[in-house]
Parts: C-alpha cells; structure tokens; sequence
C-alpha cells in the first residue's frame, strides 16, 4: 500500500481496533447471559473501517451512523464502561439506559448518534454539515451508513441536496454485503455502491475496508477533499461482518466456506502482521495492548453490572425541554469529571455570509 | 392594532424572528424565488439570502432531515410544507428523529425546530390534498402542536415556536391564509400550550380550534338570535393541551359541543371527550357532542366536498341537541 502511517497512529489504530473487537466479543457474551436485550447488532470484523476513518479526521469532526453503532462510539473515545452500562439499560450508561444499543450518542466527542430506521440518519447528516457552511466552520460531517440504506429514498435525496449545495460531508458506506438476511446484490440494479456517486456529480470511491491503512489513507484523502472544496464524496467501504445481522441472527443465509474465506482477511490479525513484518513496533508491545484492553473491557462490565437501573422519576424527563434546562453531559453525570462541550455562536453573534445559490440563480427575472 | 391577513402575519413572525436570530433559517419547497406556494415567505429570500431561505427540490424526507440535522447542531430552521399531506413522505424524519432526539440521547441532544404549512381543506383538492393530521402528530410524546386560527395567534405562536428548544408542528390552513384580523404591534408572543376563550357565554361550550373556528363563530352569532349564549373556547395548541381551559369552560356552562374538520374515529375531539368525561364529568349536564368531517374521503365534486365537512348549521345543530333544544 505504500501507507506512511506514523508508529504512534498506528499504535492508536491498533488499540482502537483491539478495543472494539474485544468489547463486541463480550457484548455478544453478555447478551447470552441475559445482561443485554433487545436489538445488538455487532460491529466484529469491520472495525478497520470506523477506526481508519476516524483517525484521518478531526476529533471535532461531526459523526453520526446506524445502529451498529457501539465501535463508532468507542472509536471517538466514548468511555467503554458507559457505553456498556448502556447496553445492560443502566443510569451509567451514555443515555441512561434510554436508548440502548442502537441509540448511542457522545456529544462530547461529537458523535451524533446511532439511529435505528436504516438510512433515517443519511439526511441528517447533510442537515449537520449544512449548519458548518452556515457558519463558514472548516468542520466536516462523516457519515456512516451500511449497504442497504443506499437502497433508501433518504440517501438519493441526500446526495442530491448535499451535491447541489456543496455540503461538506463525507458518505462512508460500510458495505458488509448483507442488509440483515439479504445479500446487497440480489435486490440491487447496481451492486458498486461508489458509482452512484456519478448520478449526483459527485466524487465516488471504493476501498478495501478489511484494510485499515487502505482506509486510513482513503479517507485522509477524501476528508481533504471534502474540507477544501467544501463538497461532499461518497467513499464505499468493503467490509464484512462475522455475526448476524443481529444477536438474533443465526445467519444461516451465508455459506460456512464464505465467513471461513473472511476469516483469513480479518482486518486485526492482517494490521498485527503487518506492523510485525515491517518490525516498526516490537511484539511485546502488542501484547501489553492487547493486556490492557481486555483489562478495560473487563472493567467495563464490572462498571455496568455495578451501575444502577435507571430511576422511574426518569420516565418524565428527557422527552421536552423545558425552558431554561441543560444539555445533559453524560461523563459529568455518571463520572463528575469535567468535560468540554461542543457550543456554537449564537444568533446573536453569527454572521452568515454563505451563498447558497448564485445571486444570478436566486434572483427574479424581469422583464 | 394593525389588520393584515393571516399570510401578512406569518410572514413578519418569520422576518422578525430572523431578524432577531442569524440562526434562524427557512427552507422547503417554493419558499425563496417563488416567493412561498402561498405566498408566505414573500420577499424573504431578498431580503436574507440564498443561504436562509433555501429552495429545496422536491424531496420531503431529504429537507426536513437535513432541517433536524441542522438543529441538532445549534441552527434553527424552519421546514415550509407545502401541504402536510406532503409530510407523510418526511414522517419518520419528524417522529422518529426529531421528535426523540432529546430522548435516545439522554437528554444530551435538543431539536429547535419548526414544521410549518397548510393542512385540511384546500378547496376541490381532493382526497390527497386535503387531510388534518391533528391526531397524527398530537399522539407522539417530543413535539409540540400549534393550530392558529387568527392572523395575531399566527404570528405569535410562529414566533413562540421558532423561539421553542422543541421540535414544534404548526398546522395553518389555505383557507386560512387570507384572512383578515387584529395583530398587536410589536413584540407578539403566543404561549405555546394556552388556549383562549375567544367569545364569552354561559350556556354551552364551543370547543375548537384553527379553521373550523370559525365557523363556530358564525353559529355562535346565530344561536344568540336564538337566545343561547354561546362560548368559544380556542385550543390553538393540541400538545401541550391546556386541560386548565377546558375544565374551567365545562365548569362553566356544564355543557360542550367539541368541532374538528378531521375524521371521527380517534380523532383529536374524541380525545377531548376522554378528558372531559374524566376530569369534569360531574359537571357536565349532558353527554358531550361531536362535530367532526364525515368519516369518507375528501371528493373533488363541490357539492360533495361541501358536504363532507362542518358548517355552521351542523354545529347548531349540535348545540341544540346538547341543550335538549332539538326540534322535533
């Protein structure tokens, strides 16, 4: 590949993607076990894909997904033992257990979510890199979403307006090739996600995403792309889970042979190699990360399981804000610790210079 | 006190209030060049630009998740629908993203954001442009529901709502749009939640709200040829329902005559009927009255469409069967 990653980024990358792929292996366990309920869709085997992403960009980078969302969350540094709390529904968790595994949010670390109607969260994400141009900030939104949303009306209606206005924001489809039991191409006209990219003028790119220096690289070039110009780029990520849809997917519609063929792409195994071979980075110090993050995971569950169920009083708050009320700031809540929190000026302060259209375009004809 | 019409008043909310704040901003269908389907945002792109009042092409979904987007992050826009029959395409972007924003993210998140335009009876629309969607958005817990029936309460509730930290529903009426009334001069704030009694009476309670008051006005005139004292009471809010209001109303005059254009079943006035009967009904003298759009699909014929929906009469009508008046 060429890539020129520095150690120290590539020390970061592996831990992350160390971190997420342990912290799944456990949410899978504990959702046998009955700590988890409801919906959990893992996010093994495509960690290259939201780790390479995320540190090619800025951490003040607007980001938003779907539902399998617990790697996003964990890749912007969201506190493990919070986002597990709130898969176990407990009062530590980032929601307070509201929302579960689907919904999590760190506004903190500008991570806008993990929405459950596929592609719903497409749109936003143009609405979010709309209010940087608004404001001329040099922020970019990245915004995550799985191979079947591309199907959804709400992705064309999205890469129109976000084309036509020049929004910056960068469209990361992780293509794991199922949307839930059905495979990609056999309810799609045209399989190559990227190349719709041309029907909205836009730039399209496809990379490996069991390669997370391929998709380190990618989206560093996109991202710059994306901030410069100040329009949007469709990147397709090809990646693979190794779970079902869903905890409750035996995923019986996929040939043993397939997920075996997978299995020597790993993207985890294929970074350690290589960092191995090219001998930038001494085994042992793998190992001692590799020692640390099952230590946070395991704190993590002991975080959750120690951690309350929400209080009923909170049945009647969080639906409407009342005058006057705050943002709540979740690691200030369940952790006291002082946190830093994303503000924007006000409409009293901001000056909007932006034009949308072409005063030519925009005005009334005469005569 | 200045007269202009409901569209005139919607339309100073808009340039006030962005006047007022640079965050606020417009964005649908026609809203800009067009100069607003119904002439709303007239002369708003002038004067704000390109970048505040956005034409969109004709995606609903697409806009009105780009405006919940936007007002995740600090903005606060405000979603022209040309129609809301045309929000049934958007409907998860309102309800399942704005509308639970603050929820799933425990409390982290806020959405200040309004949903504005026409609903109900355009006039020989048809079945699917001319819908109320009253109960539709009423029975979701994280938005707001306006539904003004005069040019003052348009204004400032549009303003109230634009200042609101909720995502806010605002159903006007093309019927509605012009309209003359009374608007205050000045600072105008409607409180989000207040209903007003809009005419004094003892006998009976007229409760409405957006058009079809007034064609309650009209009955009320009549039926006090009649002697019968009649009062109107406008919800102009659905949710937050001011209970306060109806409670004191049903006190009042003991008995009530509740008026919607949309369908009965589960309409918003059966909802009215729960709450009185469960929290007034030692008060009431009788059972209460339902005037609501016959339970069939809006047709073009004029005949038809006239006879789908109230009018003063059917209201009467109603009245004087709540008062055991009924002509034989």
């Amino acid at each position: 590949m060429g890539s020129t990653i520095a150690k120290e980024k590539l020390l970061t990358i592996y831990r992350k993607m160390v971190l997420i792929r342990r912290f799944e292996e456990r949410a899978g366990q504990q959702y046998g076990l009955g700590k988890i309920a409801g919906f959990c869709h893992l996010y093994i085997g495509q960690e290259a894909v939201v780790v390479g992403a995320v540190e090619a960009t800025r951490p003040d980078d607007f980001m938003l997904t779907g539902y399998r969302d617990h790697g996003h969350a964990l890749a912007r540094e969201a506190d493990p033992g919070m986002v597990m709390a709130e898969l176990f529904g407990r009062t530590g968790g980032y929601s307070k257990g509201k929302g579960g595994s689907m919904h999590m949010f760190d506004i903190e670390h500008y991570f806008y979510g993990g929405y459950g109607i596929v592609g719903g969260q497409i749109p936003l994400g143009a609405g979010m890199a709309f209010a940087s141009r608004y404001r001329n900030e040099d922020r970019i939104t990245l915004c995550f979403f799985g191979d079947a949303a591309a199907n959804q009306g709400s992705f064309h209606e999205t890469l129109n307006m976000a084309s036509k206005w020049k929004l910056p924001v960068l469209f990361i489809c992780e293509n794991n090739r199922y949307g839930m039991g059905t495979a990609f191409e056999r309810v799609s006209a045209e399989p190559d996600i990227y190349k719709r990219a041309v029907a909205y003028e836009m730039r399209g790119e496809v990379v490996d995403g069991m390669d997370v220096r391929a998709v380190y690289d990618m989206v560093k070039d996109c991202a710059a792309e994306v901030r410069s110009d100040k329009k949007p780029v469709l990147l397709e990520a090809r990646t693979y889970r190794y779970r079902g849809h869903s905890m409750a997917d035996p995923a019986t519609y996929r040939t043993k042979g397939e997920v075996e063929q997978q299995r020597h792409n790993d993207p985890i195994p294929k970074l350690r190699d290589q960092i191995l071979k090219e001998k930038s980075i001494p085994e042992e110090e793998l190992n001692r990360i590799d020692a640390e993050v099952k230590k946070i995971v395991d704190q993590a569950i002991q975080f959750a399981d120690q951690s309350p169920e929400p209080s009923l009083d909170e049945l009647w708050v969080d639906t409407i804000v009342e005058p006057g009320e705050p943002d709540v700031r979740p690691r200030e809540r369940v952790l006291g610790i002082k946190v830093d929190w994303p503000t924007f000026p006000s409409g009293q302060e901001l000056k909007v210079t932006w034009e949308l259209e072409p005063k030519a375009t925009a005005t009334k004809k005469t005569g | 006190m200045a007269e202009m019409l409901y569209r005139e008043a919607l339309n100073q909310a808009l340039a006030e209030e962005m006047t007022r704040d640079a965050n606020v901003f417009l964005i649908g269908e026609e809203v800009g060049l067009y100069d607003g389907a119904f002439k709303v945002s007239q002369g708003l792109l002038a004067r704000f630009g390109s970048a505040r009042v956005v034409d969109t092409p004709i995606s609903e979904l697409g806009f009105c998740g780009l405006g919940v987007g936007a007002a995740m992050v600090g903005l606060r826009p405000v979603v022209e629908l040309m129609t809301w029959n045309f929000a049934l395409l958007a409907i998860d972007q309102i309800l399942n993203n704005a509308a639970k924003l603050r929820h799933m993210s425990g409390g982290q998140l806020r959405c200040p954001i309004v949903f504005r335009g026409p609903a109900g009876a355009g006039g020989r629309l048809s079945s699917q442009h001319s819908q109320e969607f009253d109960v539709v958005y009423s029975h979701f817990p994280g938005v707001k529901v306006v539904a003004p029936a005069t040019p003052s309460d348009a204004k400032g509730l549009l303003k109230s709502a634009i200042r609101d930290d909720n995502p806010v529903v605002m159903f006007e009426s093309e019927r509605l749009y012009a309209i003359k009334g009374d608007v205050p001069e000045g600072e105008l704030l409607v409180p989000i939640g207040k209903a007003e009694v809009k005419r004094e009476g003892n006998d009976v309670s007229i409760i409405t709200w957006s058009r079809m008051y007034y064609f309650c006005e009209q009955a009320a005139a009549e039926l006090e040829k009649q002697g019968i004292r009649a009062e109107i009471l406008d919800l102009r809010t659905l949710r937050p329902l001011d209970e306060e209001a109806i409670i004191a109303t049903v006190q009042k005059t003991n008995r009530v005559v509740v008026v919607e254009e949309g369908w009965p079943l589960g309409g918003f006035g059966a909802q009215l009927v729960d709450t009185i009967q469960s929290k007034a009904f030692d008060y009431l003298d009788g059972p209460v009255q339902r005037v609501t759009g016959l339970d069939v699909n809006m047709s073009y014929a004029a005949n038809l469409e006239n006879a789908i929906q109230p009018d003063a009469p059917r209201i009467i009508e109603a009245v004087k069967k709540v008062m055991y008046r009924e002509e034989a």
